[in-house]
C-alpha cells in the first residue's frame, strides 16, 4: 500500500506538505471501502518507528475528521504513542507535526468535534501534554553531541523554540479556555513545566511566550501565580526582562483601557509586583546589580503609568531599591548607574515637578548611591527641570530637602574629588544653575521667605570658598528683595522677621564672602546692602555696611585697577545714600576723598577726585550742596591733571593728551549749569582757553578723540548759549575760542 | 562497561535472567540452520505443486541435501509410470469443498497456496473417483483410503512418523472398467495436532488412496489438508513485568499486559526507564520463534526472528516511559506447541533489544504463549 521506508523524513517543513498529500491519499482510501479504524491499525504494522508515527498521525487526522471515533481518544493515543521518539530533534518535529495537524481538530467549545469527541478539557490536556513533552525534548537537545559544539547547538535550539511556543499559542486560541480554566489548569501546568525543566533558554523563552500570547486580563487575574514562578527560575535566567515585559504589558493595558484600573487595585497588582521583585532579587543572589535596579525601573514605570497618583507607591519602589543598595556604597558599575539614573529620571519626567519629587523620602537615598559624577549630572537634571518647568519652591523644609538632593553641587562631600580636579567650565555652569535656582525659592509670606533664605544660606555655607562667590550673591539679592517688601511694613524687631534681622542676615552672608576671600564681590554686595539700608532709613546699619566696604577696600583690594572700580562704586553709592547725618557723612566722604587722592596713577587720581565732587553736591531732595568743596575738588583735579601732564613730558618728552582737562571742563560746566555759584564763567573761560592753547601747542600729543571730545563740548556750549533760557544767559559770558 | 557476573543483575527477586550484552554480529550466537545447507537446491521448480502427483517433487527443495537423491529416484519411477501410461486417474474430493474454509499455506518458495482447512474434531467426508483410461481396465486387489497424521523431521532422512492412521476399505478386489466413485467418511477424527510447516519439521495431514495391484505397483493418490485447533481463552493470563538492568548503567522496568496472546492479538506494554547512563540509539521488540526438534543429544534448536519492531528512537532520560503496541496479525505466527508427540516443540519469545551508540546490544527475552482463538 505505502512504502513506509520510502518516506523521506527530513527535518524539514516541506515534509509536512508531502504528508498532506498522504492524508489525501488516506481519505481516498476510505472511500474505497477501508474503514478508518483499519487504516489506523494498518499503518501501525510498519516496523520503523518514525515513519510509523508520521503515518499514524496522518491517518489519525483523517480518522478524527471522519468523526467515526471520538477525537479525544485519538488525540490521546497519538500524543502518547509519540513518546516513542526520544531523539530530540526528530521528536520535536514529529510532535510539531502532531500539533499542526491537530490544531483544527481539537474538541474545543464550538468545534464540531466537541461532545462525543470530548470537551475543551480534553483539548487542553492534549495540548499541554504535547507541550510538556516537546519542551522536554527541546531542553534535552543541549546534551546531544560533543561539548565543543555547544554554542552551535544552543543556536539551533533557539531556532527551534517556536515549535515549542506554538503549543502555548494554540492554547491561547482555544475558545473554551476561559479565565477560570486558565487559572486552574493551563497556567499552573505550564508553569510547572517551565520551572521543572531547569533550563535557562527554555525558561526565559517560555515565560516570555506566556506573557505574549495570553490576554492581559488573564495576566492581571493570575498575577500572583505567574509572579510566584519567577523566583523559582534558574538563577541565570534573565528574569528582569521577563518581568519588565509583563509590567510593560500590563501598564499598557491600563493605559489603553482606563476602565480596568479598579481591577488593578482589586488584585493589588502593585503589591504583588513589588513582592515578586524582592523575591526574585533574593532568589538570584548572583544577579548583577544592574538587573536588580532595572527591575525597580520597570516596577517604577509600571507605577507611574498605572498608579500615577500614588506617590507612596513610587516612594516604596525607591525604598526597595535603597534596601537593595544598602551597604554597597557608591555604585561603580556603569550599567547599573545608568539604570539608577533612569530610576531617578522617571518620576521627574512624569511629574515634571520637583516639589513632588521632594515628597519621596527615598529619592535622595537612591541618589546617594550614585557615583560623584553621575550624582552631579542628576542634580543638574533636577535643577534644569525646576528651571524649565518654573517650579517654585515655597517651603523652608522643601529647601532643605532639595538641597539635600543637590548636595554634591553645594558642598564637598566625603569621597568627592577635590574641586581643583573638576572641569572649571562644568563647575561654573553647575554653580550658575545653583545660583539661578535661588530665584525659584519664593514665598509671598515674608516670614516664610526669610526662613527659606536662612535654610538656603545654611546649605550654601558649607560650599567652600570656590562655591560661595557663585551661590551667595543671588541669596543676597533675594534677601534685598525681601527687604523691599518688608520696608513698608512695620514689624517689631524681635518678631520672626524684621528688617533688622534681614540686614543681620545680609551682613553675615556678605561677611562670609569677604572671608573667602572675594573682596571685590563682597565690596559690591556691602554697598548694595548699604544702599538698601539707606533706603530703609537705617543709618547705623548703612554706616556699618560702608565701614565694612571701606575696610575691604583698605585691606583687601590692592590691585590698582580694582581700586579704581571699587572707589567709583563707593563714591556712587555714597552719593546716593542720603540717610546719613552730617557727621557720619563727613567721615565717609572724607574717607572716600582721601582714598581718591591716594590712587596710584595720576589720571585715576584725577578722575576719582573730580568724581568726589559729587559727594558734596546732591541734586535730588534736600541734598547737600556745598559749592565750595565742590570747587575745591575740581581745582584739585586740575592740579593733578597738570601734574600728570608734567610727568608725561618728563618721561616721554611730550605732554599727554588733554583728555583729563576736557573731562574736568565738563564737570565745571555741569556744576555751572546746576547753579553752583562758586563755579563762575571766568573760571570756565580760563580753563577753556588753557585747553585750546595746550591742544594747539606743539608739545602736546595730538589725539583725534580728544579733539572730537573738545569739539563736542564746545558745540554744547554754543548750543546752551542759544537756548534762550536762564542757563543761556549765564553762558553768554563764556566765549568759545575758535 | 561492567559486564562481570556480579555487575549484571536480573530480576533480583525471582532470579530470572539478566540482560545480556553482546557485540552485534548479526544474530549473535545463533546457530546456523542445518537446513540452510539445502539452500543450493533452489531455485525450486516453479511448477511444483504442493498436492497432487508432483507432490514428491516439492520435497526436493523442501528437504535436506541427503534426501534429495532419494526423492529424485522416486520421481523417476513415477515418471516411468507415466511413460507406460497410468491406467486411470484418481481424484479425491471433499463433499463440502465449495463451502469449506481454506487455509493459505506459505510454501518454501514463497508462494502461498490454499488448502482445505479442518478443525480437530471435524468429520472428513468425501468421495474418491477413479476414472480408468478409456479402453483400459484396472485390475486391483483392493482399494483403500487412509487418513494419515505425519510428523516429518528433515534431519531424520525423510522418515515419517505417523501419529494418526485411519483406514477405510473402499472396494474388494476386482476390476474397474469405468468411472467409479467411492464415498468415504472419517467421522469426528481425533486430529489433536495442528498442521505445521517449520524449519526442521513438518506436521501434516493427508488422505492417501491406494489401489493395490498384485503384479504391478500400487496406484497411490494423496490429498493434503490443513488442520487447526482452537484453544479456549486461557483462564490465567498474567502480565509480564520485570525489572532488569546493568548496575549503574541501565535500569529499566518493562511490562507486557499479558503473557498469553492469540494470533491476532496486540501486544501492549510499557517500558519505564529508571536509570540511563548509556547512550541508547534505539530500542526494538523482536518476536522470535524457537523450534526444537528431536530429543536428547539429537536435539536441534532453530530460532528465527519473525518480527522486528522499532519502539523507540533516540535516547530517553530517566523517568521516561515508552509505550509498546505491536499488532501480531501481520506476522506468520502459530500457536505455541509444547512437545508434539515427543518429536518437536515450537515456542515464542518477545525479545526487547536496546542498541547503544556503539552498536552494543542489550536484550532481554521473555517467553510468551501463543494460542489460536476462535
Amino acid at each position: 500500500m505505502v512504502r513506509f521506508d520510502a518516506l523521506d523524513l527530513q527535518q524539514d517543513m516541506r515534509t509536512f506538505d508531502e504528508l498532506r498529500q498522504l492524508e489525501t491519499f488516506f481519505k481516498e482510501e476510505t472511500k474505497r471501502g477501508r474503514t478508518n479504524a483499519d487504516l489506523y491499525e494498518l499503518v501501525q504494522h510498519s516496523g520503523n518507528i518514525l515513519p510509523r508515527l508520521y503515518l499514524l498521525i496522518t491517518v489519525g487526522s483523517v480518522y478524527i475528521k471522519s468523526q467515526e471515533a471520538p477525537a479525544k481518544d485519538i488525540l490521546k493515543d497519538l500524543v502518547e504513542m509519540s513518546r516513542g521518539v526520544q531523539q530530540p530533534i526528530r521528536g520535536l518535529f514529529l510532535r510539531s507535526y502532531l500539533s499542526q495537524i491537530s490544531r483544527d481538530k481539537l474538541p474545543d467549545v464550538g468545534s464540531p468535534y466537541e461532545g462525543e469527541g470530548g470537551n475543551v478539557m480534553d483539548a487542553v490536556e492534549f495540548v499541554l501534554q504535547n507541550f510538556t513533552e516537546m519542551n522536554k525534548l527541546w531542553v534535552r537537545m543541549q546534551h546531544q553531541g560533543p561539548a565543543r559544539e555547544k554554542e552551535k547547538r544552543e543556536k539551533e535550539r533557539s531556532e527551534l523554540r517556536d515549535l515549542v511556543g506554538k503549543n502555548l499559542h494554540v492554547l491561547s486560541q482555544l475558545d473554551g479556555v476561559d479565565l477560570e480554566m486558565y487559572k486552574d489548569v493551563v497556567l499552573p501546568r505550564v508553569l510547572e513545566q517551565i520551572v521543572n525543566c531547569k533550563d535557562e533558554i527554555a525558561q526565559y523563552y517560555l515565560m516570555d511566550c506566556i506573557i505574549q500570547v495570553f490576554p492581559d486580563d488573564f495576566h492581571l487575574q493570575t498575577l500572583e501565580t505567574l509572579l510566584s514562578a519567577c523566583p523559582q527560575l534558574q538563577p541565570t535566567v534573565d528574569i528582569k526582562t521577563v518581568m519588565s515585559q509583563l509590567m510593560e504589558r500590563l501598564s499598557r493595558y491600563a493605559a489603553a483601557s482606563p476602565e480596568v484600573l479598579p481591577e488593578f487595585l482589586q488584585v493589588e497588582a502593585f503589591t504583588k509586583f513589588s513582592h515578586a521583585v524582592v523575591e526574585v532579587i533574593e532568589a538570584q543572589p548572583d544577579m548583577a546589580l544592574v538587573g536588580a535596579v532595572s527591575l525597580y525601573v520597570a516596577l517604577l514605570t509600571f507605577v507611574l503609568r498605572v498608579h500615577v497618583d500614588r506617590l507612596d507607591y513610587v516612594d516604596q519602589v525607591l525604598g526597595g531599591c535603597v534596601k537593595k543598595l544598602e551597604g554597597k556604597g557608591k555604585v561603580k558599575d556603569v550599567k547599573a548607574t545608568k539604570q539608577l539614573v533612569a530610576l531617578l529620571s522617571a518620576p521627574l519626567e512624569k511629574y515634571k515637578d520637583v516639589v513632588t519629587i521632594l515628597k519621596l523620602s527615598n529619592y535622595g537615598k537612591v541618589m546617594e548611591h550614585l557615583d560623584y559624577d553621575t550624582n552631579r549630572v542628576m542634580a543638574v537634571v533636577l535643577m534644569q527641570s525646576i528651571l524649565a518647568n518654573n517650579t517654585l519652591i515655597t517651603a523652608p523644609e522643601k529647601v532643605d530637602g532639595l538641597f539635600d538632593l543637590l548636595k554634591e553641587l553645594i558642598q564637598d562631600s566625603e569621597g568627592a574629588p577635590s574641586i581643583d580636579e573638576l572641569d572649571e567650565e562644568d563647575f561654573k555652569e553647575e554653580q550658575n544653575l545653583v545660583a539661578r535656582l535661588v530665584h525659584m525659592l519664593v514665598n509671598d509670606d515674608n516670614e516664610q521667605m526669610f526662613q527659606i533664605l536662612i535654610a538656603a544660606r545654611k546649605q550654601f555655607g558649607q560650599g567652600g570658598p570656590k562655591r560661595l562667590p557663585f551661590t551667595l550673591p543671588p541669596l543676597v539679592f533675594a534677601a534685598l528683595k525681601l527687604v523691599r517688601s518688608l520696608q513698608n511694613e512695620d514689624l517689631p524687631d524681635d518678631g520672626p522677621v524684621s528688617l533688622k534681622k534681614v540686614f543681620q542676615f545680609l551682613h553675615q552672608t556678605v561677611e562670609a564672602l569677604s572671608v573667602v576671600p572675594a573682596p571685590e564681590l563682597a565690596l559690591r554686595l556691602y554697598l548694595q546692602c548699604a544702599e538698601a539700608a539707606g533706603v530703609c532709613n537705617l543709618e547705623p546699619v548703612a554706616y556699618e555696611f560702608f565701614t565694612q566696604a571701606f575696610m575691604i577696600y583698605e585691606e583687601e583690594i590692592a590691585d590698582s585697577k580694582a581700586q579704581v572700580t571699587a572707589l567709583q562704586l563707593i563714591i556712587g553709592t555714597l552719593q546716593r545714600t542720603r540717610v546719613f547725618g552730617v557727621e557720619n557723612r563727613d567721615t565717609l566722604t572724607h574717607k572716600a576723598t582721601g582714598y581718591s587722592a591716594k590712587l596710584l596713577k595720576k589720571p585715576d587720581q584725577c578722575r576719582a577726585v573730580y568724581a568726589c565732587s559729587h559727594l558734596f553736591w546732591v541734586e535730588e531732595g534736600s541734598g547737600v550742596k556745598d559749592g565750595e568743596r565742590v570747587l575745591l575738588c575740581l581745582k584739585r583735579a586740575l592740579r593733578i591733571a597738570n601734574a600728570a601732564q608734567q610727568m608725561s613730558s618728563a618721561t616721554r618728552g611730550s605732554n599727554g593728551p588733554m583728555t583729563l582737562f576736557v573731562e574736568i571742563l565738563n564737570k565745571y560746566l555741569y556744576y555751572f549749569e546746576k547753579g553752583n555759584t562758586q563755579v563762575t564763567s571766568t573760571i570756565i573761560q580760563g580753563l577753556l582757553e588753557l585747553i585750546v592753547t595746550e591742544i594747539q601747542s606743539e608739545n602736546t600729543t595730538q589725539d583725534m578723540q580728544v579733539d572730537a571730545f573738545l569739539a563736542n563740548t564746545l558745540r554744547y556750549i554754543q548750543f546752551q548759549k542759544h537756548k534762550g533760557d536762564s542757563v543761556a544767559e549765564r553762558y553768554s559770558d563764556i566765549k568759545v575760542p575758535s | 562497561m561492567k559486564t562481570s557476573s556480579d555487575g549484571i543483575y536480573g530480576w533480583m527477586k525471582s532470579g530470572l535472567g539478566a540482560f545480556v550484552a553482546e557485540p552485534c554480529l548479526g544474530y549473535g550466537g545463533e546457530e546456523l540452520c542445518p537446513r540452510r545447507l539445502g539452500a543450493f537446491c533452489s531455485p525450486a521448480p516453479d511448477e511444483a505443486d504442493f498436492c497432487g502427483v508432483s507432490e514428491l517433487q516439492s520435497c526436493v527443495w523442501n528437504c535436506c541435501y541427503g534426501r534429495f537423491c532419494i526423492v529424485v529416484a522416486e520421481f523417476k519411477m513415477n515418471y516411468l509410470y507415466g511413460a507406460f501410461g497410468s491406467p486411470c486417474t484418481v481424484s479425491i474430493d471433499f463433499v463440502d469443498a465449495e463451502t469449506r474454509k481454506q487455509a493459505s499455506v506459505k510454501k518454501e518458495n514463497g508462494q502461498t497456496v490454499l488448502v482445505p482447512l479442518f478443525l480437530g474434531q471435524d468429520s472428513v467426508v468425501g468421495e474418491v473417483r477413479i476414472d480408468p483410461v478409456p479402453g483400459k481396465k484396472v485390475e486391483h486387489t483392493g482399494v483403500k483410503i487412509e487418513l494419515l497424521g505425519q510428523i516429518e523431521l528433515y534431519f531424520d532422512r525423510g522418515n515419517f512418523y505417523d501419529f494418526t492412521s485411519l483406514v477405510r476399505e473402499l472396494d474388494v478386489p476386482g476390476e474397474i472398467l469405468e468411472r467409479k466413485t467411492y464415498p468415504f467418511e472419517f467421522s469426528t477424527v481425533e486430529m489433536q495436532y495442528e498442521s505445521y510447516n517449520g524449519v526442521n519439521v513438518r506436521l501434516r495431514y493427508i488422505l492417501k488412496v491406494t489401489i493395490s495391484r498384485s503384479y504391478a505397483t500400487n496406484i497411490v493418490e494423496y490429498k493434503d489438508f490443513w488442520v487447526r485447533n482452537y484453544s479456549p481463552q486461557p483462564e490465567i493470563n498474567n502480565s509480564i513485568k520485570m525489572e532488569v538492568g546493568i548496575e549503574d548503567c541501565l535500569h529499566i522496568e518493562f511490562e507486557y499486559s499479558k503473557s498469553k496472546y492469540h494470533l491476532k492479538d496486540v501486544i501492549v506494554g510499557k517500558i519505564y526507564f529508571l536509570l540511563v547512563r548509556i547512550k541508547i540509539k534505539h530500542m526494538e521488540l523482536e518476536i522470535r520463534r524457537r523450534e526444537s526438534t528431536g530429543s536428547g543429544p539429537n536435539t536441534y534448536n532453530e530460532s528465527e526472528t519473525l518480527a522486528k519492531y522499532e519502539i523507540m528512537d533516540g535516547a530517553p532520560v530517566r523517568g521516561e516511559s515508552i509505550p509498546i503496541r505491536l499488532f501480531l496479525s501481520p506476522y506468520d505466527l502459530t500457536p505455541t506447541y509444547r512437545n508434539i508427540n515427543n518429536k518437536f516443540s515450537v515456542k515464542y519469545y518477545l525479545n526487547l533489544v536496546l542498541v547503544d551508540e556503539e552498536d552494543r546490544r542489550y536484550f532481554k527475552q521473555q517467553e510468551i504463549t501463543m494460542y489460536r482463538a476462535e
